[in-house]
């Protein structure tokens, strides 16, 4: 068996092992900093769509991180205060149901990702980068400005939104939820990269003349990936202002971008469960170096600085070797 | 709604823009020269205006603070250009904007160490403070007039050094043919050193002059710096007359927007409503203008195709 | 005489002051193999990207099947039958070889947007990427990454990516640099072959094999047509010899 599929099977069991022990421990702590990684790893399985299939160095992907965010954060705050969104033409009331969140919120960020993608697609690397940056600023100070909302304080939801049959309020069955859902797309994400879209878009990473002159045109596939891309990233939002039962302007900040992106650098760009491995070690850090400094971004800086210039595959590509070209 | 005030937004506007240039011309130059993007021009913003603080708060002098930013801004520019990015001209984009984020971390979290997290106060100097009469009869800060004098200066002071300086020929050659200033027996290694050092005390003095009107805090620079990256792609990767242009045009909008959608709005809404649908459209007038121009010329204004 | 399948016409191009094409016309008629000669500098790249696609002419147009291409993009021309392989290798590095063959297969097949089908188990592009690799002589190197190919293999590789193609035209940029004797007397008895599939129109430097297979020549000279005709004409004609060939003589 492959070294990386030894890997990602010790990782995957690892995230469901280890809070199934603290719940019969009960440490719901442990139980929600697992749940933490699992959306994180999300957020960053949706990024990596984009960045590790697509080439496309996408640095505001914070903007469908925050859109899911707050399509949960709108609904659920006019069903907690039993506000209709809209009286006319046609009655739109909030909602607490989570797959009626979910599907709203893959749907806006995908819906942004169009936009967004259509425009900046036809412009070349650095230009994307810096268009991406731009939008995200876009969003982040829309959100800040749109009181309604909480503006630059955020909004809080005071009980945590449904799942039909389930206890969402329980921290395992919560984590149970992001966990599946966790598993599910990293599955679809596995068959896409293999399939005839993931084969054409790979190539197109690597060598976008020689797509064109098999007569596959780059832009439509690059956007297609932009689009599922933003539509993952933005259900990990709900996701996550739901495991924080808060929602605010931060999560369309730059430094969001940052952290998914880093996220995928320390497992590994363009690895499978290179997203789910680097948003373990990040939290990991965060919770231990943190503990012990303040400034223990200084650290994570360096760290990142060194895997960039020295360590370029990541934690995977450290342990599994360079990646086999999988036929 | 007065035609004075009208042109105090304007001003303000120029202001606003030519400060944006001095980040957007350093970014510009660096890409055009070395291909490379840098995410930690904002963190020389930064330094330039905590030097420009700490020794203004030391000898009174507000002359010798826009010094220590240039040299402060250089000097950092020069060291983290010597041990980092030198490293990173041969890579991809990916890495470089994964690396140079990895400096802003270790930047911001290391200013906080050294600083604290409450902001530093530099002050404008009294000889430049107050306001000075326009002709028209409109007053009007004397320091902000300042800025945009010493902007264009600066300016100007650019377009000659390109133009007709040694140094200028080796950057328009750099932008045009990196290979083929190597070949040509330029010091490539002095050279790019040089010029990610201009760009950096470019920066720096930006990051002093602006932190006299606002604070200076930790993460003040990452705004301004995707800011300048709104100028750079509206006016075009590499040009510096398309920084300018570009940086104007982006200081204008984005003041004019604040200043007149409001009140607009308020022709039709309540006051707190316009004042709030105004200076939320407000805020993303500027992006609004990047995807306009992003339409018909992708490259930017000046970008080569 | 059967109607030219592939037609340039008054092609100009300029950069600046440098005039790369100037006025070009030639043709590829079926069945023929048609090479594209001229010292180095005399715009011979400049003019395939302009029928490939890539590069758009001043003035001038390019004529395929009777259909005006002139203002369609590399993926148009592509999916309408038009073949390239590259002076420099074009191929996706990271990937097998029988990747780079089934991205061929797929790409004339024309159904990117699959979203949950292994494409590398999938019957009818396998066989077409087997086939081309056979035709080429790389079946054994199926499951090499690319990047571990040497030069010549590269070469046949993209040769093999063009023949999954099923196209109508061959685009073919210098194939034979890089390769060894042994490898370019393989590949003339190659593409003498493969005239049969589809004519070829082939920019070549090595003058033995361009001798062997032409049909017909085209001399380039300064971005300049300076005369077109069969081989024997071309080698007898006094302005090829002094232009280009009597520089060669006389080295």
């Amino acid at each position: 068996m492959r070294r990386e599929t030894v890997l990602n099977t010790v990782v995957f069991l690892g995230l469901l092992v280890i809070p199934l022990w603290a719940w019969v421990s009960n440490e719901p702590f442990t139980i929600t900093l697992a749940t933490r990684v699992a959306v994180l790893a999300l957020a960053g399985v949706g990024l990596n769509v984009a960045l590790g299939l697509g080439g496309l160095v996408s640095f505001g992907h914070a903007v469908f991180f925050g859109i899911g965010g707050y399509a949960m954060g709108v609904l659920a705050s006019h069903s907690q205060t039993f506000t209709p969104m809209m009286e006319w033409p046609f009655l739109i009331e909030g909602t607490k149901s989570m797959p009626v969140i979910w599907l709203v919120a893959m749907i806006g960020s995908g819906l942004a990702a169009l936009a967004i993608g259509a425009l900046s697609l036809r412009t070349s690397g650095v230009y994307f980068i810096m268009i991406t940056l731009a939008f995200g600023q876009m969003f982040y100070f829309f959100a800040i400005s749109w009181p309604a909302y909480g503006g630059e304080d955020g909004l809080s939801i005071y009980v945590r939104n449904g799942f039909p049959g389930l206890n969402t309020l329980d921290p395992i069955q919560f984590f149970a939820i992001c966990y599946v859902i966790l598993g599910l797309a990293v599955f679809g994400v596995a068959r896409l990269s293999r399939s005839s879209f993931g084969l054409a878009l790979s190539a197109a990473r690597q060598n976008a003349t020689r797509v064109q002159s098999v007569g596959i045109g780059p832009y439509r596939l690059r956007l297609v990936a932009f689009v599922i891309s933003g539509a993952i990233t933005g259900l990990a939002g709900a996701l996550f202002a739901d495991l924080n039962r808060f929602v605010s302007p931060t999560m369309f900040s730059w430094q969001t971008s940052g952290e998914i992106m880093i996220f995928i650098i320390l497992g590994g760009v363009g690895r499978l469960f290179g997203p789910i491995v680097g948003a373990a070690l990040f939290i990991l850090l965060e919770h231990f170096l943190g503990g012990l400094s303040d400034y223990w971004n200084i650290y994570l800086g360096a760290l990142l600085l060194v895997v960039v210039l020295f360590a370029k595959g990541g934690l995977i590509g450290l342990v599994a070797g360079r990646e086999v070209a999988h036929d | 709604m007065s035609l004075i005030l009208m042109i105090e937004q304007l001003l303000n506007g120029l202001q606003f823009g030519i400060m944006l240039f001095l980040m957007a011309a350093g970014l510009t130059l660096i890409f055009g020269v070395m291909g490379l993007i840098n995410l930690a021009h904002g963190s020389l913003y930064m330094i330039g205006a905590f030097a420009a603080a700490a020794v203004a708060a030391a000898t009174g002098s507000f002359l010798l603070a826009l010094v220590a930013s240039l040299v402060a801004a250089a000097v950092a520019g020069a060291i983290i250009e010597l041990t980092v990015i030198r490293h990173l001209y041969a890579r991809d984009h990916l890495d470089q904007v994964l690396a140079t984020f990895a400096l802003i971390l270790i930047f911001s979290e290391g200013t906080r160490w050294v600083f604290g997290s409450f902001p530093l106060f530099l002050n404008i100097p009294d000889y430049l403070s107050g306001p000075i009469t326009l002709p028209g009869g409109i007053q009007y800060p004397f320091y902000r007039l300042m800025l945009i004098v010493v902007g264009l200066l600066v300016a100007a002071g650019l377009f000659a050094l390109i133009a007709w300086t040694r140094l200028g020929i080796q950057i328009r050659a750099g932008e045009s043919d990196r290979e083929m200033i190597g070949a040509l027996g330029v010091n490539i290694s002095r050279l790019y050193t040089l010029v990610f050092a201009l760009g950096a005390a470019l920066a720096g003095l930006a990051g002093a002059l602006i932190g006299a009107i606002q604070s200076v805090q930790v993460g003040m620079g990452e705004p301004v710096l995707i800011l300048a990256f709104v100028v750079i792609v509206i006016g075009g990767i590499g040009s510096i007359k398309g920084a300018l242009v570009g940086a104007v045009l982006v200081g204008l909008t984005d003041t004019m927007g604040r200043f007149l959608l409001p009140t607009i709005f308020g022709a039709f809404m309540d006051p707190s409503a316009a004042t709030s649908v105004g200076s939320a459209l407000a805020s993303m007038s500027i992006y609004v203008l990047m995807a306009a121009v992003l339409l018909f010329k992708p490259n930017g204004l000046y970008g080569n195709a | 005489m059967t109607d030219p399948i592939l037609e340039i016409r008054n092609i100009s191009k300029s950069f600046g002051a440098l005039k790369a094409s100037n006025n070009v016309s030639l043709d590829l008629r079926p069945g023929e193999i048609h090479a594209l000669i001229g010292p180095n500098g005399a715009g011979k790249s400049t003019l395939i990207k302009q029928i490939d696609g890539s590069l758009v002419p001043d003035a001038g147009s390019v004529w395929f099947e009777g259909r005006d291409m002139t203002a369609l993009g590399v993926v148009a021309r592509a999916q309408a039958g038009l073949a390239r392989t590259f002076q420099i290798s074009s191929l996706a590095m990271d990937m097998t070889v029988l990747q780079n063959v089934v991205l061929g297969a797929l790409g004339r097949r024309g159904d990117v947007f699959r979203f949950f089908r292994d494409v590398m188990k999938d019957e009818e592009l396998l066989g077409i990427g087997h086939h081309a690799l056979k035709q080429v002589g790389l079946e054994e190197f199926a499951r090499f990454r690319t990047a571990e190919l040497s030069h010549g293999q590269r070469r046949q590789l993209e040769v093999a990516v063009a023949l999954t193609r099923t196209p109508k035209v061959f685009l073919m940029d210098e194939p034979m640099a890089g390769l060894g004797a042994e490898g370019s007397r393989r590949l003339t008895g190659f593409l003498d072959t493969l005239r049969q599939e589809a004519p070829i129109l082939l920019v070549e430097h090595d003058m033995d094999a361009v001798f062997a297979l032409a049909d017909r020549i085209t001399v380039l000279v300064y971005g300049e047509v300076i005369a077109t005709g069969s081989a024997a004409e071309i080698r007898s004609d006094p302005l090829v010899r002094t232009a280009y060939l009597g520089e060669e003589d006389a080295a």
